[in-house]
């Protein structure tokens, strides 16, 4: 583990507070975002998390002053910077492409938001830039070019160049998307790190879920240029309010089934009824059509003999695709398709029949409106994400 | 269809002198006739150039390519009898999507209600029967990569199909119903099939053979549960699996647990102990007892929420206190949701001895691998 830490000795940074009210963004007929509120408390780490064209590079450009809104208000540490133009606020971006200066060798590209701002000496500077890309692993590069450099080691000078200008707001859009996974899986484990020291307030771009879960802070989820929820993002994902949320906050998708209340529990199909035991009587009464949602990771196939307080349903495998470390099953049963997460790499062939087990203790109930009404009862009281 | 027997070197260079001029080191490679391989690895690791002098693109600078009998070395890629599917669709704009699937065919002379039904098999199995009297022009960029594909297909007497990351331009949401297809595909086709990515969930699903590669060499070929099991080079630990392999020096294990029996479970030449966060548990804590002789020290250093499971880093304790200085050792854990989790800055024991512990000498590969297809 790299032991990082942040803060500059010689250089004072202080994490920036912002506040956006009633926010919106508007360009011709098109909405890029509806009017949203989102407070980020200096130091914190917030992810905004949707799919692409879901609104997360156009709150970063209003964020970092590019854009401005087409109605509310931008409040940097309480003052109105709205209007204000992007050079005077101090901000710095990553972006997805690697953007660095081809005819600038490596620690010139790092020095160059220095020597710009015109506040530090010449020693200073190469001090800086020789912290820094010792902290990034790039040090023994800084008289190279970026051409001559591998995308991961590229994209590290940008975030050094980023990081050396310790500004008091760093803005990151997907600046892992165009590297390999391995790479990918290093970097983040950094920026985890980096951020962890609370000496920038950050707000970082993704699609993925899991790389939001990997950062943890907290989580904004966009779709469609809307603002859907935000909180810690543990409890995001544990609680999503929304059937859209939890859509967007799951991957492999949650998946979800059409269900009908009845006594003591719900109704999935021809025979499958899953007892949810007193947990629906805390509720109040549900009439229509419910979504039952349940994560492939807490989908279970199970051996079918096994006697057990979860409903089983007969499936057939239409594929098993290998992630990382797990497997997800693509299923096909009584219930729609159904897709079980299960840890390590497993073999199921095309057609193979299993059985799959749904926990009652693990499923999420939406009413018929997609507003979350039941949510799995234990596992996210813990704290999450706690950095030593 | 075609076994083809790799058994070459190739450099760019005119003279290579040393291993980096090569970009492939001298190897032999066979790929048994109907299987489906993938040629797996990070940026420059030869994967491509394998690709491109099967198909030859790249002749190679030393050996012989041949597929089953035929010395195909010098041929072009016309007169190899391939199909290619690369990662941006080609079609022909102009042509319908029915006519664009006929073409190989027809420019082989297939006759025509042949080619008509061949056709209709590879539409319906790409689920394009709706639009095969459609222009390919009005098409998204998703649709024309599965034209593409069903072109690399719809031939039966290819001596294989060739993809270069061919769901590069594929919507994130798609990509597994397309994995799905080519997998339904060569179950029903039994073609050989190769299929070069960078991408380990496109590689580790759609073959049953994974050529991990790095600078130039094959590390290890495998099925995919055997590259995650016994992974036959640290580099193989690393790479497949996300996160990688735990590695421990031993000299650590014997300074944590001096005196204790742990040297008798270390094989000989063993220099790293490597399992993986899935399976390295916890030992049943015993409130004010020393940590037991098989278990490691180490101290909680974070733990993240994956949603499903969690990921525990921790530092292996330096143990006794030596003369000499030991470096920093991170092991992760991943735990089941329902999992007792550890208290940060807690020292915990862990279990690194089971049937899931691998070893490795100190040329980093694997001691005692079991043959192929011989999984604990």
């Amino acid at each position: 583990m790299l032991k990082i830490s942040v803060r500059f000795q010689d250089h004072e940074s202080f994490a920036m507070q912002l506040r956006l009210e009633q926010v919106s963004r508007q360009e011709g007929s098109e909405a890029h975002l509806y009017p949203l509120d989102l407070y980020l408390e200096p130091g914190s780490l917030t992810v905004l998390l949707g799919a692409t064209r879901a609104g997360k590079t156009s709150l970063l450009r209003l964020l970092a002053g590019l854009d401005v809104p087409s109605v509310g208000k931008i409040l940097v540490d309480g003052q109105d910077v709205t209007g204000m133009p992007v050079r005077s606020r101090n901000v710095a971006m990553v972006y997805q492409q690697f953007i660095n200066y081809p005819s600038l060798t490596v620690a010139q590209n790092i020095a160059s938001p220095l020597k710009l701002s015109g506040r530090m000496d010449a020693s200073a500077i190469a001090q800086r830039v020789r912290d820094v890309a010792q902290r990034l692993r790039i040090e023994s590069f800084l008289d190279r070019y970026p051409a001559e450099l591998s995308g991961g080691q590229q994209q590290r000078v940008a975030l050094a160049r980023a990081l050396a200008k310790s500004a008091s707001l760093m803005l990151l859009d997907e600046p892992l998307v165009n590297l390999d996974y391995k790479l990918r899986e290093e970097l983040r484990d950094e920026f985890s790190t980096l951020f962890a020291s609370g000496g920038s307030t950050v707000v970082y771009a993704t699609t993925e879920p899991a790389e939001a879960l990997l950062l943890g802070g907290y989580t904004a989820v966009l779709d469609a240029g809307e603002l859907l929820q935000y909180g810690p993002t543990a409890d995001v994902f544990h609680r999503p309010k929304s059937i859209r949320i939890a859509r967007a906050f799951s991957d492999p998708p949650i998946n979800l089934v059409p269900a009908f209340a009845v006594p003591g529990g719900v109704k999935l199909g021809p025979g499958l009824t899953l007892n949810l035991g007193d947990a629906l009587q805390r509720l109040p009464t549900l009439n229509g059509q419910l979504t039952l949602g349940i994560r492939a990771g807490a989908l279970k196939l199970m051996n079918q003999s096994h006697q057990t307080h979860r409903l089983t349903v007969p499936a057939k495998v239409a594929l098993a695709e290998v992630s990382g470390s797990d497997t997800y099953i693509h299923l096909e049963t009584a219930l729609g398709n159904l897709v079980v997460q299960r840890t390590g790499v497993h073999r199921l062939d095309l057609g193979e029949l299993v059985t799959v087990g749904i926990d009652p203790g693990a499923v999420y109930l939406f009413d018929p409106q997609g507003a979350m009404v039941l949510a799995p009862d234990s596992g996210f009281h813990r704290t999450a994400d706690a950095d030593g | 269809m075609a076994r083809i027997q790799l058994d070459i070197a190739h450099s760019y260079r005119a003279n290579p002198r040393n291993d980096a001029d090569y970009a492939l080191l001298p190897m032999r490679q066979t790929f048994e006739d109907g299987g489906a391989y993938a040629l797996l690895g990070p940026s420059g690791c030869g994967k491509t150039t394998m690709l491109n002098i099967i198909s030859g693109l790249v002749v190679p600078s030393q050996g012989s390519i041949r597929f089953d009998q035929r010395d195909v070395t010098q041929l072009p890629p016309q007169k190899r009898n391939i199909a290619q599917v690369f990662q941006f669709p080609v079609v022909y704009d102009t042509m319908t999507v029915a006519q664009n699937l006929a073409f190989p065919l027809r420019n082989r002379g297939m006759d025509e209600t042949r080619v008509r039904a061949r056709v209709g098999v590879i539409a319906e199995m790409l689920d394009l029967s709706g639009q095969l009297d459609q222009r390919a022009a009005g098409l998204s960029a998703d649709q024309k990569q599965k034209i593409s594909l069903g072109r690399g297909l719809v031939r039966e007497d290819v001596g294989a199909v060739l993809f270069d990351e061919p769901l590069t331009v594929i919507d994130p949401h798609l990509k597994w119903q397309l994995r799905r297809k080519l997998k339904e595909i060569h179950r029903e086709l039994r073609l050989t099939l190769i299929y070069v990515t960078h991408d380990q969930v496109e590689a580790l699903t759609f073959a049953d053979s994974v050529l991990v590669m790095a600078r130039g060499r094959v590390i290890q070929s495998g099925s995919p549960s055997e590259l995650f099991e016994q992974p036959a080079h640290r580099f193989v630990g690393h790479f497949i699996g996300s996160p990688g392999m735990n590695f421990v020096p031993v000299n650590r294990l014997k300074r944590s647990a001096p005196g204790s029996s742990v040297g008798a479970l270390i094989p000989p030449g063993a220099v790293t102990l490597g399992i993986r966060p899935e399976y390295l548990a916890l030992g049943e804590p015993t409130p004010g007892e020393p940590i037991e002789m098989e278990l490691l020290a180490a101290r909680v250093q974070r733990i993240q929420d994956l949603g499903s499971s969690w990921l525990v880093s921790a530092q292996v304790e330096s143990g006794e206190s030596g003369a000499e200085s030991v470096g920093d050792c991170l092991v992760r854990l991943r735990l089941a949701r329902d999992a007792d989790v550890p208290a940060l800055n807690q020292v915990v024991g862990l279990k690194v001895f089971g049937p899931h512990t691998r070893f490795y000498d100190s040329q980093d590969q694997l001691i005692g691998r079991e043959s192929e297809g011989a999984l604990p």
